[in-house]
Parts: C-alpha cells; sequence; structure tokens
C-alpha cells in the first residue's frame, strides 16, 4: 500500500491570536492509507484536519493535497478538489433544515447532474451503509441522536466516494458495536474504492484495527509517525503513557507481561 | 468464472476511460470503462433499454471494468434486480474479487424507504387549515401561560431582590436603549419634518398656518413619538432576543442552564424584560424631543415661526397630559416586545432555519401587538376623556 503522497504539509505554524498551535508541522500521507492521528485534547489535531481541507489559513507553511497547492487554488479548481475529498466533522455538522437525505445528496447537486430518482437511491444505500435504518433518511438532524448524527455525516461524506475521507474523531459517540461495525465498514470500503482516510482518533481499537500508520501530535507538531509497533517502542513521555496506559492494555496492545 | 472469449474490449486500459455498456445478442451485455458517480445519469438513461423481456437469460462481462463505486454498483445491481423479478437469470462475469465485495455490500443496503403516505388534495388542505387554527390557538394560550411564569417569577425575584441579574439588565439596557439613540433619533427628526411641512402646506390655504404648532405636538407626544421607538425597536430588539434565546435553545444551553439549577426565565428574559421596561419611556421621551426639534425646525423654515413662538405656543397648544399619554404607554409596549422576543425565543426546535423563521415571526407580532394595544389605549383614553 505505499505510494506516493496524496497529502503533504510542509512546516506549517499555524494559530489564533497569539496562541501557537503548529510549529512547524511536517507530516505526509501516502496513497491508500489509513492514517490515524492522536494527540491530547486541544493539541490542534481539528485545526489541522481544517487548515488541510482549506477552512483555516495557516501563518505560514505549505499544504499540498492530491498533487495541488489548497491554499492558492482559484474558485472553479477548489470546488472540483473538494469534489474528491469528504469530510466528517466532530459534531457531525448536519445542515439542521434538511433531511438526512437531502443532506447526503447536497454535495451530489453542488458536483454533479443527477436525476432525482437516482439521488434518492444513492443517499439511501449510503445511509444503509453506515448502519441507519431506512426511516431515518426522512428525519431532520435535530431528531437523531448523537451517534446517529455521526453515522449521517459519515453518509455525507462519503456521498460522492471521494478519493480523501477526512473524518474528526468517527467512532466517539457510537457504541462499542457500532464502532467496530465501522472500522470493518472502512476496511471493507478502502479494499474495493482504494481510499485514503485521515483521521483523528482517540479509539485504541479503531487505530489497532484499521490503521495504516499513526502519526502522534504533540509539543506543536508531529512527533513520530508509523505503524503499532513503532509507537509501542516510542519513548516520548505522552506516547508511552498512551500506547501502554491501563486503556491500551484493554484494547489487547499489549501482550500480557510486557 | 471463464473469461469471455468472444469480447471485443479493453482496447484501452489507461486511467479514466469512460464507462461503457453494450448490448449484444442473446442476452449479452459488456461493461467497462470508469463506472463512477459522475457517469451515473447518462449510464442510468442507457440501463433503461434493457427490459426482462429480451432474452430470458441474461450474463453481464464485467472484465471491462477499470474502477467501479457504489453509485456504479448500486447501477448493475438494480438493473439485476428487475431483471430477476421479470423472471430471467442473471449471471455476472470477469468481476475482480473487489468488485464482489462493493456490490454485495450494495445488496445488503438496497432498502427501499417507506412508502410516504398519499392524501386528497382537499382534504390535506382542509387539514392544514383546521391544524393552523388549533396551532394558533394553542400558541396564544401558550403565550399567556408565559406570561404568567413571568410575572410569577417576576414576583418572586422582587421579594429576593438578591436574585435580580442587575449587571446583564444594565448591560442590555445599553443595547436596547443607549445604542437605539441615533436610529429612533433619526426617525423621529424627519418624520417631525415630514409632518411640520405636510401640515404646512395643507394648512396654509385656511390661513391657520400656527396651528401647525398643534398638530405637531399632539401627534407626536401622543402616539407618534412612542410608537415609532416602539416600532423600531421590535424590530431591533424583540429579533435580537428571539435569536439570542434561540441559539442557545439550539446548542441545548438552556437545557445545560435548568440541570445547573438556573431558572432561564429568571436568567434571561427578566434582565431583557426589566431593561426594556426601563428604556422604553426614556426612548419615548427622547423620540418626542426630537420629532418636535425636526418640526420646529421645518416650520420655522417654511412658515417662520421661531423657535420662542414656537415654544410659546407649544405650551398653549398641548396640555402635559397629552405629554404623559405618550410617555405611559412606554413599559406596556416594552412588556409586549420583551415577552414576544423571549417566548419565541423559547419556542425555537432544533434546527438554525427555525431560528430564522421565529425571528422573523416575533418582529411582526410584537409590531402587530403594539399597533393593537395603541389602539386599546386611543379608545380607553377617549373614555376617560383625556
Ligand atoms: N476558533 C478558534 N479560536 C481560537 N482558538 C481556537 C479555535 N479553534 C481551536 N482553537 C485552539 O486551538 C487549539 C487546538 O484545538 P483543536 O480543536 O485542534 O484541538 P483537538 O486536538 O482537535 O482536540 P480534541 O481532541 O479535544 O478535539 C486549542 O488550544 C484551541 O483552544
Ligand atoms: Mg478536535
Amino acid at each position: 500500500m505505499t505510494g506516493d503522497a496524496v497529502i503533504k504539509v510542509e512546516d506549517l505554524h499555524t494559530g489564533f491570536g497569539d496562541h501557537l498551535v503548529h510549529d512547524g508541522l511536517n507530516l505526509e500521507v501516502r496513497k491508500g492509507e489509513v492514517l490515524g492521528v492522536v494527540g491530547g485534547s486541544g493539541t490542534g489535531k481539528s485545526v489541522l484536519l481544517h487548515c488541510i481541507i482549506g477552512l483555516k489559513k495557516p501563518w505560514s507553511g505549505c499544504i499540498e493535497v492530491l498533487g495541488q497547492r489548497v491554499l492558492d487554488l482559484e474558485p472553479p479548481e477548489r470546488s472540483a478538489l473538494e469534489a474528491r475529498w469528504g469530510v466528517l466533522f466532530q459534531d457531525g455538522a448536519l445542515f439542521s433544515s434538511l433531511t438526512v437525505a437531502q443532506n447526503i445528496q447536497v454535495p451530489l447537486k453542488e458536483h454533479l447532474n443527477l436525476n432525482q430518482r437516482l439521488m434518492d437511491e444513492i443517499a439511501m444505500i449510503k445511509i444503509g451503509l453506515v448502519g441507519l435504518p431506512p426511516e431515518a433518511g426522512r428525519l431532520y438532524p435535530a431528531e437523531l441522536s448523537g451517534g446517529m448524527r455521526k453515522r449521517a455525516g459519515l453518509a455525507r461524506a462519503l456521498a460522492l466516494d471521494p478519493e480523501i475521507l477526512f473524518l474528526d474523531e468517527p467512532t466517539s459517540g457510537l457504541d462499542p458495536i457500532g464502532a467496530a461495525r465501522f472500522d470493518a465498514l472502512i476496511g471493507r470500503l478502502r479494499k474495493t474504492l482504494d481510499f485514503t482516510v485521515f483521521m483523528v482518533t482517540h479509539d485504541l481499537d479503531s487505530l489497532n484495527a484499521i490503521c495504516d500508520r499513526i502519526a502522534v501530535l504533540a509539543d506543536k507538531r508531529v512527533v513520530v509517525i508509523g505503524d503499532m509497533q513503532q509507537m509501542l517502542n516510542e519513548r516520548h513521555p505522552w506516547v508511552l503513557e498512551y500506547f501502554h496506559g491501563p486503556r491500551a492494555r484493554s484494547a489487547g496492545l499489549l501482550k500480557p507481561g510486557r | 468464472m471463464a473469461e469471455e472469449s468472444t469480447s471485443t474490449t479493453t482496447a484501452h486500459q489507461t486511467q479514466r476511460n469512460p464507462a461503457w455498456v453494450k448490448f449484444n445478442n442473446g442476452g449479452m451485455i459488456e461493461l467497462g470503462g470508469c463506472w463512477t458517480i459522475s457517469e451515473a445519469e447518462r449510464l442510468d438513461k442507457e440501463l433503461m433499454v434493457i427490459h426482462d423481456g429480451a432474452s430470458t437469460k441474461f450474463i453481464f462481462n464485467l472484465s471491462g471494468l477499470e474502477r467501479l463505486d457504489t453509485a456504479g454498483a448500486w447501477l448493475i445491481h438494480r438493473t439485476r434486480k428487475s431483471l430477476e423479478s421479470g423472471g430471467a437469470e442473471v449471471i455476472l462475469e470477469g468481476m475482480k474479487p473487489e468488485y464482489g465485495i462493493l456490490l454485495d455490500e450494495v445488496a445488503a443496503n438496497d432498502q427501499s424507504p417507506p412508502p410516504l403516505p398519499h392524501a386528497n388534495q382537499l382534504l390535506e388542505w382542509v387539514a392544514h387549515t383546521g391544524e393552523m387554527t388549533l396551532d394558533a390557538l394553542a400558541r396564544a394560550r401558550d403565550f399567556l401561560g408565559f406570561f404568567g411564569l413571568v410575572i410569577l417569577t417576576l414576583s418572586r425575584s422582587v421579594s429576593h431582590p438578591a436574585r435580580l441579574r442587575i449587571v446583564p439588565m444594565i448591560h442590555h439596557m445599553e443595547k436596547v436603549g443607549l445604542n437605539a439613540l441615533p436610529i429612533v433619533g433619526l426617525i423621529s427628526f424627519l418624520i417631525g419634518v415630514v409632518i411640520a411641512y405636510q401640515g404646512a402646506s395643507q394648512m396654509k390655504q385656511f390661513g391657520a398656518e400656527v396651528f401647525v404648532v398643534n398638530l405637531i405636538a399632539v401627534s407626536i407626544l401622543r402616539e407618534i413619538g412612542i410608537l415609532l421607538a416602539a416600532i423600531v425597536i421590535a424590530g431591533r430588539s424583540a429579533s435580537a432576543f428571539t435569536a439570542q434565546i434561540g441559539a442557545m435553545k439550539v446548542n441545548e444551553e438552556i437545557d445545560a442552564m435548568r440541570t445547573l439549577g438556573l431558572d432561564p426565565i429568571e436568567v434571561l428574559v427578566l434582565p431583557r424584560l426589566l431593561a426594556l421596561v426601563l428604556a422604553m419611556p426614556l426612548l419615548a421621551f427622547f423620540a418626542d424631543m426630537i420629532g418636535l426639534l425636526g418640526g420646529g425646525l421645518m416650520t420655522w423654515i417654511v412658515l417662520d415661526i421661531r423657535p420662542d413662538q414656537f415654544i410659546e405656543r407649544l405650551s398653549d397648544a398641548v396640555s402635559l397630559w397629552s405629554f404623559w399619554i405618550g410617555i405611559i404607554k412606554a413599559p406596556f409596549f416594552a412588556v409586549i416586545i420583551a415577552l414576544v422576543g423571549c417566548y419565541e425565543g423559547f419556542q425555537v426546535g432544533g434546527s438554525a432555519e427555525s431560528v430564522g423563521h421565529m425571528t422573523s415571526r416575533s418582529v411582526v407580532e410584537s409590531i402587530f401587538l403594539v399597533i393593537v394595544a395603541d389602539a386599546i389605549f386611543s379608545i380607553f383614553f377617549q373614555l376617560a376623556g383625556v
């Protein structure tokens, strides 16, 4: 699954006011891999994601996605690039005045010209794919539970069968069974659609089950990136605590006696 | 699965070939190219040609496929399903294993949404009208309930003055009162000018120019000053109250408040209500003065009535009552505006759209109720003989 980088972040500096969030951050995501991004609360994972998809302008640095520099794209090129990725925001960010099915159809309407019947059918498939019941398509976001909202957001991110999937904590708020199904779904879909996944997560099970590599955000930059084995051998104090804590043990990452 | 030997396919293997579909004799169907969502509309139409009568056995040859996504897989699955339901046998050939996974995935999630209930148009219209009427009545009752709740909370707070939130109240007074001064002043001034000018051109015909002062004084002090102030505040503050409280409702902040033992009425409604009740008479007074100023200036210009003459005439023309009648109405209008603004804020549902809907409703309703109240006051003062 190696290949050229689909996302390349170089020497990124970001902040709010006089609060520096990223200080010279470098990151490369390879084609076809699932990259898990971990880090403590407030270390700037969501901000990094927002920078990559061009929602936040960094102070300095260079960001390339699918070979294009997102920071200096003209609107039509931007829109074409946006059709090639799907984003699940941390809090779902569904359009509250549209039903779930209509939410899924927003990117279809924006980027393609499909007839309504086909859009309805595609929306229905996506609804099923993320594990929502068919009736959910007609509900408004306010009528959904937190976990259902997350699934609906994922369905919208998947609407265009994107090449890159950005997920901000996709399994938080899902029950363990739902979270495991989600992992399995990502695993199955990537086999057939060969997309790249950039996933912010705290879920050790997800990290273990589907991530090819893991990037750890600490001290305002990516301190280490590599597979699970590398994480377990890393000596950075935060990484040590994260991957050797009691939760890591119960997730079965550590062999007993290690 | 045997490879198709008769095929004329797969001449070009470069990335991103457009999708194609070819119908051969005897139910042989060849698919190729990139079957992705961007081609779905065209493929949807092309696949319509196939119908189950053509053959009893269909063979789909997928060996030409270069790329398949869920939309493409759905189209294949849908065609296959409709053929099978027509009694034909369908076989897929030459398929890469990963496409099989995707087709299975799509097949597993082929769940038609439950049908919408269908009803008679006329019946629906009648039902809709009935619903609207009941809804309006229920809202009126609800609003009265809210009014009662606010009064109750107010009386409780007054007996424990420590619970009155003075700082938020001052903050709201600044927002609804002080910050509204420029716009209220400007509008009153211009209306004063207009009344003086129009009045002068009419009164001139009878040689009764001096009565323009009466006209200005009575109309501005009794009605126009306070009404203008109330309408401007309804537009500015009722909408702001609804949007603020509504956005908090959407964010579940109101629920959070309740669980923390805070009473939303006490925290959100009372400061706004009291601020408006205190600010409104001051605004009305300000509107009166600026309106008179505009009128006076205009009479000076068109009728040559000097300011000192204007003031002298003014004290003859109107009793102090005319002034008080305007000011007395102010707190009542303030209560209407604040209550409607806050009430509609609490009515917001979960969506951003409903914030907008309730905000425009609160403006329309508060202006309407202010004018109704003004009419009632007119009748009342008429009967009371002032
Ligand atoms: N809009 C904003 N304005 C000011 N500061 C912000 C803003 N958004 C984020 N921050 C700051 O940036 C930092 C990084 O925030 P970010 O949301 O990326 O954290 P995170 O790593 O995603 O945390 P979590 O795991 O809790 O989601 C935080 O310190 C936060 O205070
Ligand atoms: Mg975050």
